[in-house]
Order: C-alpha cells, then sequence, then structure tokens
C-alpha cells in the first residue's frame, strides 16, 4: 500500500517535472534550429562580407548577401519609433499615474488596452491608407512606403507596452517621497518629475527596452508600409528591416538565398537576445530598488 | 491668504510639462479613436450575412469569409488544448515542487525568453520543425502557437497559484492527503483564475497573430471541418487580411476582416478585465 502510493507520487512528480522543462526545451530547441540552419550560409559568404556588405542582390545572376543594409535600416527605424513613441508614452504614462481624474484614468486604461489588442496587419493595413499616401503628399515624394512611414507606425504600436509598463512603476513609488518633497515646497508637478520619475526609473527603463523588442521584432507591420526595396536606409526611401527580409523572400527561395534567410534570422535572434539581457537586467533593479 | 507667487524659471517648468502631458496624452486618445473610428468607418459597410457566410469562388468573383473564421476557431481550439495542460502543468511544477532554486531560475529565464522572441522567428522555427515534417497545415501553425503561448499562461497560472494560502496546503497534509492529492483537489481549483485569464490572453494573440502563421498554416481558403481542416493549410482572419491587402489589393475586404478583428479585439479587453476584476473580488471576501 505505502510503496504503491510512493510510486504514484513519483510518476507525477516526474510527469510535472516533464511538463516544467517544455520551456527551457523549447528555448533550446529555437537555438538549435537557428543556429543550425543559420551557420552554412555565414560559413559560404564569410562572415564580414554577410555582416558588412552593402548589398542584398539574392536574385541576381550574380548574388550578393550583404545585410548591413537591413540591419542599419532595423536600427534606425527602431531608434526612430523609440525617439517619436517614448516621450509621447511617457508623458502619458506620467499623466495617468499621478495627475488623470480617476475616470479619465479609466477611459485612457481601456484605449491603452484596445491599442495593444489591435493586430499588427491592422495597424499595417491603415498605414498603408492613411500614412503611406499622406506622406507622399506632404513630403512630395514619388511613394509613401519608406523608412518614414515605418517609423511611425512602430512608434504608435510600442506606445501601449511603455505607457502600461511606466504607469505601473510610476504607481509603486512610495508615497512617503512624493509627501516628503511636497511637504518642502515643490510644487506637484516637480515632485513627479524630479522624485517620482528618478525612484521608477528602472521601471520605465525597462519599459523602454521592451518598446525596443517590439520594434525590432515586428515584421507583418512593417512590410505593409516600408516598401521592402533593399536599399541603405533613407528617411523617405524604401527600405527593408531584418524581419521583413526574412518574411518577403521565404516563400520563393531556394538554396543559398533561403539558407541566407536564415542567417538573417539567426542575426535577429542575437538581437533579441541581447535586449532580452539589457531587460532582466533593468527589471531586477527594479525589485531591487 | 496671498498665494506665494513662484520663480519664473518654476513656473515655465510647471507649465511646459503640464503641456506636454495634456499634449502627449491627448494624442494617445485621438491616435487610438482615429484607429477604431476609421477602421470601423471602412470596414462595416464591407459586412454582410453573406461575406460572413461563405466561401470565396473564383467563378463567382464572390469574396467570404466563412473558411477565415473557421481555421481561426480550429487553430484557437487546438492550441489551447495543447498549451493549457502544458503551461498548468509547468506552473504547478514551478510553485508545488520544484525544490532546486537553479532549476526554477532557468524555467522561468526560458518563459522569459519566449515571451520576448519575435512573431517571424517563431513562424520560421515552426516552418522548419513542424510544417517540413507534418506539412504547411493548421496544426503545424497550431503548434508553432503552442510555444509561443506557453509563457503567458505559465506566468498567470503561476501567480494564481501564488494566491491559493499556504495554510489550505497545510491543513489537507495534515489531514494526511499525500502530495498528488494535495495538488488536485486544492491547489488545481485554486488556479481556475489564472488559467481563465491566461486562455482570454491567449486567444487575443492567436487572433492577432499573422507573421508566425504565414509559412507554418499557409494561406488557402478551403471549407474543411476540423479534423480535415486541421490537417490542410489555412488561412485565419489575420493572415486572410494581409493576403486581401497586400497581395490581392482587396482593400473592401481587408477592412471588413479588420473592423471584424477590431471589435472581437475590444471584447477580448473587456472579458479580460471582468474575469481579473471578479476574481479580486472573490479574493478580496
Amino acid at each position: 500500500m505505502k510503496s504503491k502510493q510512493n510510486l504514484l507520487e513519483n510518476v507525477v512528480h516526474s510527469i510535472f517535472l516533464l511538463l516544467g522543462l517544455v520551456t527551457v526545451g523549447c528555448v533550446l530547441l529555437i537555438t538549435v534550429y537557428l543556429v543550425v540552419s543559420g551557420i552554412p550560409a555565414i560559413r559560404e559568404i564569410g562572415l564580414v562580407d554577410f555582416l558588412f556588405g552593402d548589398t542584398w542582390a539574392s536574385t541576381a545572376a550574380e548574388p550578393k548577401y550583404g545585410i548591413l543594409p537591413f540591419i542599419l535600416t532595423s536600427v534606425y527605424g527602431t531608434a526612430g519609433a523609440i525617439a517619436l513613441g517614448v516621450p509621447i508614452g511617457f508623458l502619458t504614462a506620467v499623466y495617468l499615474a499621478k495627475m488623470a481624474p480617476q475616470s479619465l484614468k479609466e477611459i485612457m486604461g481601456q484605449a491603452v488596452s484596445m491599442l495593444a489588442g489591435i493586430p499588427s496587419v491592422v495597424y499595417g493595413l491603415v498605414g498603408m491608407m492613411v500614412l503611406v499616401p499622406g506622406i507622399r503628399k506632404l513630403f512630395h515624394v514619388p511613394d509613401g512606403a519608406s523608412l518614414l512611414a515605418a517609423i511611425v507606425v512602430l512608434a504608435v504600436m510600442i506606445l501601449p507596452s511603455i505607457i502600461k509598463m511606466s504607469v505601473t512603476a510610476l504607481e509603486a513609488v512610495p508615497k512617503e517621497y512624493e509627501d516628503a518633497s511636497l511637504a518642502l515646497g515643490a510644487t506637484p508637478e516637480e515632485t513627479w518629475f524630479r522624485v517620482s520619475v528618478p525612484a521608477a526609473k528602472s521601471g520605465i527603463a525597462a519599459a523602454v527596452v521592451l518598446g525596443v523588442g517590439r520594434a525590432i521584432g515586428e515584421a507583418m507591420a512593417v512590410m505593409m508600409v516600408a516598401g521592402n526595396a533593399a536599399n541603405m536606409p533613407s528617411l523617405f526611401q524604401s527600405v527593408r528591416f531584418l524581419t521583413t527580409a526574412v518574411a518577403s523572400e521565404m516563400s520563393y527561395s531556394s538554396g543559398l538565398q533561403r539558407q541566407a534567410l536564415f542567417s538573417i534570422a539567426l542575426v535577429l535572434f542575437l538581437f533579441i537576445m541581447l535586449i532580452n539581457a539589457a531587460l532582466n537586467f533593468f527589471l531586477k533593479g527594479e525589485k531591487r530598488s | 491668504m496671498k498665494q506665494r507667487k513662484l520663480s519664473n524659471s518654476r513656473r515655465r517648468f510647471l507649465w511646459t510639462v503640464r503641456g506636454g502631458m495634456y499634449f502627449a496624452t491627448a494624442l494617445t486618445g485621438l491616435l487610438t479613436l482615429f484607429l477604431v473610428a476609421y477602421v470601423l468607418i471602412q470596414g462595416i459597410p464591407n459586412l454582410s450575412w453573406e461575406f460572413v457566410s461563405t466561401k470565396p469562388s473564383y467563378l463567382s468573383g464572390n469574396i467570404g469569409i466563412l473558411p477565415d473564421i473557421l481555421n481561426t476557431v480550429y487553430i484557437v481550439i487546438i492550441t489551447l488544448l495543447i498549451v493549457i495542460p502544458l503551461g498548468v502543468g509547468a506552473a504547478v511544477y514551478l510553485t508545488e515542487y520544484a525544490t532546486n532554486k537553479r532549476l526554477v531560475s532557468v524555467i522561468e529565464y526560458a518563459a522569459e525568453a519566449l515571451s520576448g522572441i519575435p512573431s517571424i522567428i517563431y513562424g520560421l522555427v515552426g516552418m522548419l520543425m513542424f510544417s517540413n515534417t507534418i506539412g504547411t497545415s493548421l496544426m503545424a501553425g497550431g503548434l508553432t502557437l503552442v510555444i509561443m503561448n506557453l509563457p503567458t499562461i505559465l506566468r498567470n497560472t503561476q501567480e494564481s497559484l501564488k494566491t491559493v494560502p499556504q495554510s489550505y496546503r497545510e491543513g489537507a497534509f495534515g489531514l494526511g492527503a499525500g502530495k498528488w492529492r494535495v495538488v488536485r483537489t486544492v491547489v488545481l481549483p485554486g488556479c481556475i483564475d489564472g488559467v481563465i485569464t491566461g486562455c482570454i490572453l491567449s486567444v487575443g494573440r492567436i487572433l492577432g497573430e499573422s507573421a508566425a502563421l504565414l509559412f507554418t498554416a499557409g494561406f488557402a481558403h478551403a471549407l474543411n471541418g476540423f479534423v480535415k481542416g486541421l490537417g490542410s493549410a489555412g488561412a485565419t482572419l489575420t493572415v486572410a487580411l494581409y493576403v486581401y491587402a497586400k497581395e490581392q489589393g482587396e482593400f473592401g475586404v481587408a477592412f471588413g476582416i479588420a473592423a471584424i478583428l477590431l471589435v472581437l479585439a475590444f471584447g477580448i479587453n473587456l472579458a479580460a478585465s471582468a474575469v481579473t476584476k471578479y476574481y479580486q473580488r472573490k479574493n478580496a471576501v
């Protein structure tokens, strides 16, 4: 009886252990698949030529596989989205966390959730129909599908994560800090920006890093508004991101071209892992403080 | 009492940040309003009973989205069926069984890494892992989505397991129950709210997903039953939107689907906050 009971407990324990390890297994599998399928093309093309070559001509008679344009586009695009989205998201978060009346706060909370719930293809569709023609008319360029359009779309898409996370961080600031500052004669605004914000800086930094991760990983919305020509990045030109480089040629590629796409995914994956490490660093900082 | 005047520089600071905050919040609000209104205004005129109840036909030039709706339902069902046991099991292991701190942090780190990976990479790996072995199909897409949504279910279940009072477990142990019995009768019933919240969030994510499905589930519009559907390629609503807008230039259809997706997203948000509120109130009592 006793040993039967023990057997059952052990079996159940191992089943749960196995289920727990599935997550780790998935991460390992993804990493292994990406590395194994990404390395051959890099080997054939040469690491330096691949990473720093400035021409991507995968279907030419003499194909060239340089992904510098994609890397730079992804970096510039993300930087642009951050430059545009972070100030707006940050100021909105401070307002919602500290100043807004309760009713407005609830409505805006719903709005931000809505913004987060809109599928990326819908952002892409609206960008395609409104933003792209708008840019063409406003700046008198032949085609509005450009880096600028992608930056604006990405900036809107990262807003909800930045706002939500910053609001959480700001609301966690101990009330005593703010009371002390107010008692010393600071205005509420001075208190929020010079006491609350510095106290919540780890959380806000984590929000920004999360936004970076979102922006660099977004594929479909960008694919619909950026034009997808493999140019070096320039604000009003059609460009291709790391993500869209993978997506746009996947369906018809073969041989070395296909392998090169896997290598691009590997590069993107390494970027994301770096960003994740940074995110963890900031989140730990928040827990400590 | 006369109010003391602030110095000029302090006043300037005050009005700058106040203006900035008002402007930013108004911009965020108006942007959301514009997006929702624009999509609904463009989309709703394209909706009709025929649109949602027929399949596309090249002969008559008719475009209907019934197959896409069904595909979405199928993929949601199959994903949840697989991901719930995996996610809940992992969460139970982490909170109830695990004694090795290092193993716990490895699993938690892995879950975090999974939630940071962009969907296009899931699409690529899903294609290599599943589509190349079992063929481009809803099943392959569903399995890809399982990996994607694992952290969501895991984290939400874990959060709600933490709210099950330790004394319940101790009480059950004190009555002589074995570990498995405690988990089955005390712990698992306590985590239902977390599982439900996780499911709602996952459904939202599956509805919005496109990049991970494009190369794993494909973009066919065939009308199939559940079992046959899982074995064959099919577009979900989001993928269909992309294909209609980008590849076929059918913007009316695309906006119609976008309007449906928007309403669904709104419903999911409402459901998620309603469930959270309900359980908060229940736990508070």
